[in-house]
């Protein structure tokens, strides 16, 4: 073998982006029958930053990955990622308890537009669990009260027994600066809040639509009508945020899963501006 | 509108072309050799020429062809005794840039604690021979793929710069092939190392040749230990006006408004027409050169303490690809065959600014039922346009 050929082959190769680094849980919480908060850290100890809105691939060993998206930061480098169990991986993350270990690739994706609301009324929509990956999102404008104009928190789940972080919704609630509504599809006894479905939490909701930015995230028929709404109420569909989830094996723009018309969910989403592909989101089976 | 075709690699200013004696093709290979690189090059295999490992020209399918149709594929003897009048292969050069199976780590589950060890990188040094312009266009692709701006694949990026490329600028079309019409051949216009032409034994009596051109420092180093002489102006010629008859006789064309066509009739009822035909096999995905998605598997051991994740090639046409909890998105054929051809030719455009088709025909020779992309491209927009 001649020289060069031996050193090209030789050459140290940069990190490849599909190998998971671990990350150990250092809590563990339970937040409904179904969902459960883990706070991690990175064995290795190096920092992790990352934007609201961003998503890591969370490998549970022997089952398989997981996108997740970053539900908070406890503090610096503790990460919070909030999971509801529906399946192979889910279920195996489920199982795991504090001290525990996890493969972590991340973060990936476009964020929530934090940046460009600035001055301006901000709406957060959430369905279910959507409202996950919204809450750093809330967490950073609520750090910056004073750069945003109104701020609403619109939140549907489908029982009293399904709303998410209701503690923080209630802190959320008692602030003076901040509207908090809340609805659920179906009752239950004791809930002497709305029934209903999102949507029509907007039509009752005081922003000024001309000037406001809304980020919305849920399963997606909820997400289109709540677009829908908002454009109804006079909102431009540039200033309307959604997040978009897709089958996603690699999140690095490899793997061609998460395909969504000339877009990668991934790494052009999963945070899009609704213009940007709203002419995709009633093609159906894309 | 999806932007401009931008190019995927540039243009070289090839060296003056030299004259290597067809007798002489295994002198090359012995170079090449001896410059520490195992080649791959055509040879038969199943009754097809692929791409594999070869240790010399004797390996080399001389004097075959393929005739090649849709949904059909057949060896038979040429005319003119070449070594590459065979046109696509029935591999392509992504199986060895981007292996069908490869691992991406071994992850060790030992006292509560994860290791994760990433194997080397394996990329051998190489010289791929007989490389058509339509391939050396799907490589570009590919690298645009696994290098795309916000993340790099260093193994498909290693890989590829240890491959020297050897390009055979093409003297027959194929019956699948549709090259000019992409613009990508059949004459390699850049992204090469060497370059050859080949010109078969003339009916006089005159012996057969190759003209040879470098398009890289590493390809005129190649030359340099040749001690070959210029060819003559008309050596050249002939040799041109031979790829000049190829491209001439190309008798399949992808419709020129392809992309922005296909993007415009997400909602055509054709989907449901190709869907009678299409069998989901995924061989066309298989086959193609440019398809590049995958799925990851883990697998553990019989201790449950030691787990590899794999990387393998996976297809659009599957009902996983898409899955969701819940079920499948493309749940329908219909959806299915969309995707592929939308982002062949539509998708593939707002992605990575060019086109994800190269004009290659192996889609169209591989199929079973023979499903042309040229054709149903043609039909969506027949049908658009109500004819
Ligand atoms: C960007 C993004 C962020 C997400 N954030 C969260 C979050 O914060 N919390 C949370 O609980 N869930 C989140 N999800 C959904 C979560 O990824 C899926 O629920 C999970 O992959 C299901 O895997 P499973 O093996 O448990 O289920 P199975 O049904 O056994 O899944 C089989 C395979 O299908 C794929 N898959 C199944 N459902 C989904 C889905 N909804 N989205 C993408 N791929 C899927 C996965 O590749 C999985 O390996 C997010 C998804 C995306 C794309
Ligand atoms: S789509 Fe068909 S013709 Fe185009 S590059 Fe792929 S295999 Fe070749
Ligand atoms: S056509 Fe299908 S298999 Fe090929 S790259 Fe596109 S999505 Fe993947
Ligand atoms: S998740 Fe693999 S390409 Fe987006």
């Amino acid at each position: 073998m001649t020289a060069t050929a031996e050193n090209r082959a030789a050459a140290v190769a940069p990190a490849d982006p599909m190998v998971p680094r671990p990350f150990r849980i250092v809590r563990r919480q339970r937040e409904l029958s179904d969902t459960f908060t883990m706070e991690l850290t990175a064995e290795d100890g190096q920092p992790f930053d990352f934007r609201p809105g961003q998503f890591n691939m969370l490998y549970a060993f022997g089952a398989g990955v997981s996108a997740i998206s970053i539900s908070g930061e406890k503090s610096s480098g503790r990460l919070l990622h909030t999971v509801r169990a529906v399946g192979t991986v889910t279920d195996r993350l489920q199982a795991l308890r504090k001290g525990d270990v996890v493969g972590l690739r991340g973060p990936f994706g476009r964020p929530w537009p934090v940046d460009r609301a600035r001055r301006r009324d901000v709406l957060i929509i959430a369905g279910g669990i959507g409202l996950a990956p919204l809450r750093p999102a809330i967490h950073h404008v609520l750090a910056n009260r004073g750069d945003y104009g109104r701020v609403l928190i619109l939140y549907g789940a489908r029982t009293p027994d399904d709303i998410l972080f209701p503690k923080d919704l209630k802190a959320w609630r008692s602030r003076f600066d901040v509207f908090v509504d809340v609805t659920v599809d179906r009752a239950a006894p004791g809930w002497a809040g709305k029934i209903g479905v999102v949507p029509d939490l907007i039509e009752r909701a005081a922003f000024s639509a001309e000037d406001a930015t809304a980020m919305v995230c849920g399963p997606e028929v909820m997400m289109l009508f709540t677009v829908r709404a908002l454009l109804r109420a006079g909102m431009a569909e540039e200033d309307v945020y959604v997040s978009m989830e897709r089958n996603m094996k690699c999140a690095v723009g490899f793997c061609g899963h998460c395909q969504f018309g000339g877009r990668f969910v991934c790494k052009d989403g999963p945070v899009f501006a609704y213009t940007d592909i709203a002419h995709h989101m009633t093609v159906r089976e894309l | 509108m999806p932007p401009p075709d931008t190019p995927v690699v540039p243009s070289p200013t090839p060296t003056p072309a030299l004259r290597l004696d067809a007798g002489r093709l295994p002198h090359l290979l012995a170079v090449l050799t001896a410059d520490g690189r195992e080649l791959i090059g055509p040879v038969v295999s199943g009754g097809a020429i692929v791409y594999g490992p070869i240790t010399g020209a004797d390996d080399l399918p001389k004097g075959l062809v393929d005739d090649q149709a849709p949904g059909r594929y057949r060896l038979v003897a040429g005319e003119s005794g070449t070594y590459f009048d065979h046109v696509a292969t029935a591999n392509s050069w992504k199986t060895f840039l981007f292996p069908p199976e490869q691992k991406i780590c071994d992850i060790a589950h030992a006292d509560g604690a994860l290791t994760v060890t990433a194997p080397p990188v394996d990329a051998p040094a190489r010289a791929f021979i007989g490389v058509r312009a339509c391939d050396l266009r799907a490589m570009g692709i590919l690298g645009k793929v696994f290098d795309n701006g916000d993340f790099a694949d260093p193994a498909y990026a290693a890989r590829r710069r240890n491959a020297l490329i050897v390009a055979v600028n093409c003297g027959r079309a194929g019956g699948t092939c549709f090259c000019t019409s992409m613009g990508t051949g059949p004459k390699a216009d850049g992204g090469y190392d060497l370059a050859l032409t080949e010109v078969p034994a003339g009916g006089d009596g005159a012996p057969a040749y190759f003209t040879l051109v470098a398009g890289s420092d590493a390809g005129r180093r190649i030359l340099d230990r040749l001690d070959l002489n210029r060819a003559t102006a008309a050596e050249v010629e002939t040799a041109a006006a031979r790829v000049a008859a190829c491209a001439d006789s190309m008798g399949r064309e992808m419709i020129a408004d392809a992309a922005e066509m296909l993007g415009d009739n997400l909602d055509s009822p054709h989907w449901q027409t190709v869907a009678e035909r299409c069998l989901n096999c995924a061989n066309c995905t298989m086959a193609c050169p440019t398809c590049f998605c995958s799925t990851v598997e883990d697998v553990t051991d019989l201790t449950g303490d030691n787990a590899e994740r794999w990387r393998k090639w996976d297809s659009c046409f599957t009902l996983d690809h898409s899955y969701m909890h819940g079920g499948s998105l493309r749940r329908s054929g219909a959806a299915r065959y969309r995707q592929w051809i939308t982002h062949k030719l539509a998708h593939w455009h707002d992605q990575f600014g060019t086109s994800g088709c190269t004009g290659c025909g192996r889609c169209i020779t591989w199929c079973p039922v023979g499903i042309d992309i040229t054709e149903e491209a043609r039909a969506v927009r027949d049908r658009a346009a109500g004819t």
